[in-house]
């Protein structure tokens, strides 16, 4: 299994992303540097959290418009599964992958803590290791993750099962319209979320209930799927 | 803007310097001339308190700072302490106290990004940070607007540089109303064979700038940080410096690659009066000469004087000196990062600093005497007055559990979630306990079992009450915090905090504070490798609480067997080691005193070190051997406190019968020194535990079995049981209410 | 060369926080009458474009492709 990791100045849990894979698929991820027109042939790609350029102007826009997100979309056409997490989550709306906004959290401030979150879709190609509606732990950290998209969108991406992941037994950190946690895009190969999952993969994080996206991802069977 | 090359050098000027008259007539009689503005600029920046220390260097000598395991004492940006298998840990605190009064955000978040990059610049990469913060009274009007932007501010550059904030202290006293203290903590771990000092070596070596350009910021900010407050502090407020956390990551990447590739010949930090002080210190410490051309600095502003330059404290910027074989990769890599790199200048054999602007010499200054020769003062001091011990009949009533309620419900023994929880406590992936137990604690990268605890304490009413005693405590609490995680404690930084050091009652709680720490840090064997000294802290005359921090740290050999607060089980045995025969009896100084009875009389617990030790070691070898399954000191608040801290952890409650014939009162509040709760999952009956009771006794350890835990509620003696949901939420609710107003 | 000023706002209809907690605060500093506050952004750009219409299109587009995020946010240029 090959992955690749989205480097871009500001960026600060890639550390935490490259470590996740190479645990998970034993491999360590090549890494794509944010001039870079050209991604080699791999299987994932992550682009992982931080401050992409400060998120100065807005969280994620500098970065969109970077040369590698042109060939990360490129990818993306052809089919190659992409995951952003937190800021490449905000990065993936910013550059038209994904539809929405991420706002300003709704009580104003960075927040970090562990939220629930359900497996509002079992059925796509990051989320098959876990059961349909499952619970799962998920760690959160960031000041803008709250989910916004105008009603005819909202309509669209609930219709068609594209939303992944939701905030559960009221852990809403952010205000999240419909608490919406992550969401995929109609072809099924571009996931984005604001929580960690690759914060929460081995016993010194305390649980490992992050490793089922990955897994599921890479084709590898999970310990805990349903 | 003139270019201020022709200003007459008057005593108005030399005192809005800060510069005394007999420190001018030093300047005099060393270079034999008038400086010029510039040269004056330098001087003040150099020789002011904060750079220079001049009141405290001769107390601050007397502190340990060697140990076998230290491989850098102060003087340097860091302390540096080997942790084994080639790797070591590279860390200091420092305070911004007066730039984060004036503007919160600003001031504590170039806090953050100061003690990051003395970390870095070091060449380890930072993976934990700490921030003791204390604050004005929660009804001083200005008080919520702080906290909310010191919080915010500290958080917007950690979170967004992506340090984990792992622990840190936050207080109220109407004695911090005028001046807040900011006390930032960051550690890092390096390589010991790549780690990376200030002092220049070889002469004609390009100095290079990297980083940030250059700005008006804090011109005089160093003076500033120095000066004592008055009313007119709003007007001072241009000078503060803005933070840009995604520069300094920059920086970080950076330099870290900068410093792989070999080019590093030294490096420094550009801090306070960044340029000078910078260029001073890699001069001096090096016995070479500096010339510095301005021309050559990169600046974001137009028409800015030789003056301004020299004094700026823009932050995010670094002086190197570089292998010149390796400039040419070493710019690469700064452009690769979008950063500015500019030679702007060389190393000399002639021991000056010189400064070249358009054409004109701005200096030139003997680099040594700038340093070596700063004034340094033996101010007066009178000992602190002792104060007499509570009458042993004077114990004010009060109902156990309203009591413990009240406490656990207040300013100070609240949780600080509503604080922690705006830092990212995750980013790295390697973090064990978070905010909120004893210690924060964080996994050696790269190594399977070691793990790296951090403590930050000081308990300011006991340094009021005795500085001795109080500086006894604050490092002896801070080595109990490692230890109950079961860490080793390796050494401290020190960051102290006081008023006005030309008054001899303050310049007296000082010199004790200091003969307290040392004495303490000698018996534990827990030396003092960096810090800073923050003078000053006084607002019309009227001083701060003497606030020496002492943040530790400590290495976990096998994180497996770290201990948590919470209790781990139903039905475990409690034990009070290192308790006196009443389990407790010193309430002067205490919360309890100070917050039900309104009482802040009487001296603080005192410290006996050898005790503390071997109580100490006694605790760390039960949890090695697996026997204790959860720890946490007593301090603040006393044993009711730490008791219902950890129901309130773990949501199981606990039995305490309390002792017979004796007054609950000193018993649950009193904060007598050295006392760990340990729980254990052993039959009471069992050889396992008359064992450990035998050995306790050969130690002259007193480890009373005191209750167990189990059920949903905490029973104190013959107090009424409290559900541990209760206790939780007043122990959560007072943070956000206070914040949202209510 | 041309000077313009962006202004960039939140659209009607999408949750305004910041706007409200400025509001909030007014009211606390006893400014009663304010019914509601949006904040938003402004960009003051220099341009080495001398003829108007050119540089209003060339303006817009920078909106639309960076300046304004169009899923939340309208955007306002004007000539000066």
């Amino acid at each position: 299994m090959k992955t690749a990791v989205v480097l871009l100045p500001g960026l600060n849990r890639d550390r935490d992303m490259i470590a996740a894979l190479t645990k998970i698929s034993g491999k360590a991820p090549v890494t794509v540097w944010q001039t870079d027109t050209e991604i080699p042939d791999v299987d994932l790609i992550a682009i992982p959290g931080g401050f992409s350029f400060g998120d100065y102007l807005r969280c994620g826009a500098i970065a969109a418009r970077s040369p590698v997100m042109r060939a990360v979309a490129e990818k993306a056409a052809k089919g190659v599964q992409v995951i952003g997490v937190c800021n490449g989550f905000q990065i993936l709306v910013e550059a038209g992958l994904l539809p929405g906004a991420l706002m300003r959290n709704s009580s104003l401030k960075f927040v970090c803590r562990e939220v629930k979150l359900q497996v509002a879709n079992a059925n796509t190609a990051f989320t098959r290791n876990y059961a349909p509606g499952q619970i799962i732990r998920a760690p959160i950290a960031h000041h803008d993750g709250n989910y916004f998209a105008d009603d005819e969108t909202l309509k669209r991406i609930e219709g068609g099962g594209q939303v992944v992941f939701r905030y559960a037994e009221g852990t809403n950190p952010n205000g999240s319209i419909n608490d919406i946690a992550g969401i995929i895009n109609t072809n099924g190969n571009v996931l984005g979320l604001m929580p960690h999952p690759e914060n929460l993969i081995e016993a010194a994080h305390g649980g490992t209930d992050g490793r089922g996206l990955f897994e599921s991802a890479l084709g590898i069977p999970s310990r805990q799927a349903a | 803007m003139t270019a201020q090359t022709n200003i007459a050098i008057t005593p108005e000027l030399i005192k809005a310097h800060g510069l005394k008259p007999d420190e001018y007539q030093r300047i005099l009689d060393l270079i034999g001339r008038e400086p010029s503005f510039t040269e004056l600029g330098i001087f003040s920046a150099m020789w002011n308190e904060h750079c220079s220390y001049k009141s405290s260097k001769k107390w601050l000598r007397t502190l340990p700072t060697s140990g076998p395991l230290v491989i850098q004492g102060p003087g340097e940006n860091a302390g540096v302490v080997d942790i084994g298998d080639g790797d070591c840990v590279v860390f200091k605190m420092e305070s911004h106290n007066h730039p984060s009064y004036i503007e919160p955000y600003q001031g504590a978040a170039t806090g953050v990004g100061g003690i990051l990059r003395d970390v870095f610049t070091m060449g380890a990469r930072p993976i934990a940070a700490m921030n003791a913060l204390r604050f004005g009274a929660p009804d001083h009007p200005k008080t919520r607007h702080l906290v909310a932007g010191v919080v915010s501010g500290v958080g917007g550059y950690g979170n967004s540089f992506g340090v984990p904030t792992v622990g840190g202290e936050v207080n109220f006293d109407a004695r911090y109303n005028g001046n807040i203290l900011v006390n930032a903590f960051a550690a890092g771990i390096a390589k010991t064979d790549a780690i990376f000092y200030s002092k220049a070596e070889g002469v004609g070596l390009p100095v290079v700038y990297l980083g940030a350009k250059t700005g008006r910021d804090g011109v005089g900010g160093a003076t500033m940080a120095s000066a004592e407050f008055d009313d007119k502090i709003e007007e001072k407020r241009p000078t503060v410096q803005v933070g840009d956390p995604f520069t300094e990551k920059c920086l970080l990447e950076a330099c870290l690659e900068l410093m792989a590739s070999g080019a590093v010949i030294a490096i420094q930090d550009m801090g306070a009066a960044g340029l000078t002080c910078s260029a001073v210190e890699m001069g001096a410490k090096g016995d070479l000469g500096i010339l510095l051309d301005l021309d050559k600095v990169p600046v974001r502003e137009e028409r800015m004087s030789a003056y301004e330059m020299m004094l700026s404290e823009s932050q995010e910027r670094m002086l190197m000196v570089l292998r010149p074989e390796k400039e040419k990769e070493a710019e690469a890599i700064f452009r690769k990062w979008d950063l500015d790199f500019a030679v702007v200048g060389h190393t000399t054999d002639d021991l000056r600093f010189r400064i070249v602007h358009q054409g004109d010499e701005a200096a030139n200054l003997p680099i040594k005497d700038l340093g070596d020769k700063a004034p340094e003062y033996d101010r007066p001091w009178v000992e602190p007055r002792k104060r007499e011990p509570l009458a042993a009949d004077d114990i004010p009533q009060a109902d156990v559990a309203d009591a413990l309620l009240k406490m656990l419900g207040g300013p100070d023994l609240s949780s600080r979630r509503w604080v922690w929880e705006q830092y990212d406590t995750l980013i790295q992936g390697n973090s064990l306990q978070l905010p909120g137990g004893d210690a924060g604690v964080v996994r050696v990268e790269g190594h399977a079992t070691k793990a790296l605890a951090f403590a930050s304490d000081v308990t300011p009413r006991y340094c009021e009450a005795d500085p001795f005693e109080g500086g006894k405590q604050a490092v002896a609490e801070c080595w109990r915090n490692l230890t109950a995680t079961g860490a080793d404690p390796l050494a401290a930084t020190d960051n102290l905090n006081f008023g006005n050091p030309e008054r001899p009652e303050i310049m007296g709680q000082f010199v004790h504070a200091i003969k307290g720490i040392g004495e303490a840090c000698r018996a534990l064997g827990f030396p003092i490798v960096s810090g800073n000294v923050s003078l000053y802290n006084e607002t019309n005359g009227q001083g701060i609480l003497p606030t020496p921090t002492i943040g530790g740290v400590g290495l976990l050999p096998d994180w497996s067997k770290m201990m948590r607060v919470g209790f781990a089980g139903e039905r475990q045995v409690i034990l009070l080691v290192g308790a006196p025969p009443a389990w407790g009896t010193h309430l002067a100084q205490s919360i309890y005193m100070r917050d039900i009875h309104g009482r802040t009389d009487g001296p603080p617990p005192p410290v006996d070190l050898a005790h503390e030790k071997r109580v100490g070691d006694f605790v760390r070898k039960l949890i090695r051997s697996g026997t204790a399954t959860a720890v946490h000191d007593c301090s603040d608040g006393g044993l009711a406190v730490a008791l219902a801290e950890m129901a309130i952890a773990s949501g199981i409650g606990a039995t305490i019968p309390g002792l017979t014939g004796t007054d609950p009162i000193p018993v649950f509040f009193g904060e007598d020194q050295g006392r760990y709760l340990v729980t254990l999952d052993l039959d009471p009956q069992s050889d396992g535990m008359t064992a450990i009771w035998d050995e306790a006794k050969s130690l002259g350890i007193h480890a009373p079995w005191i209750g167990t835990t189990g059920g949903a509620e905490l029973k104190l003696g013959g107090a009424r049981a409290i559900p541990v949901a209760e206790l939780k939420s007043v122990h959560e609710s007072w943070f956000p209410r206070f914040m949202d107003g209510k | 060369m041309i000077k313009a000023r962006v202004t960039v706002t939140l659209k009607n209809g999408v949750l305004d926080p910041q706007g409200k907690a400025i509001e909030h605060a007014l009211s606390g500093l006893g400014f009663g009458g304010v019914g509601s506050v949006r904040q938003g952004k402004v960009f003051d750009l220099e341009l080495q474009e001398t003829d108007k219409a050119k540089a209003e299109a060339e303006l817009k587009a920078m909106c639309d492709k960076l300046l304004a995020n169009t899923v939340i946010e309208n955007y306002n240029v004007s000539l000066t």
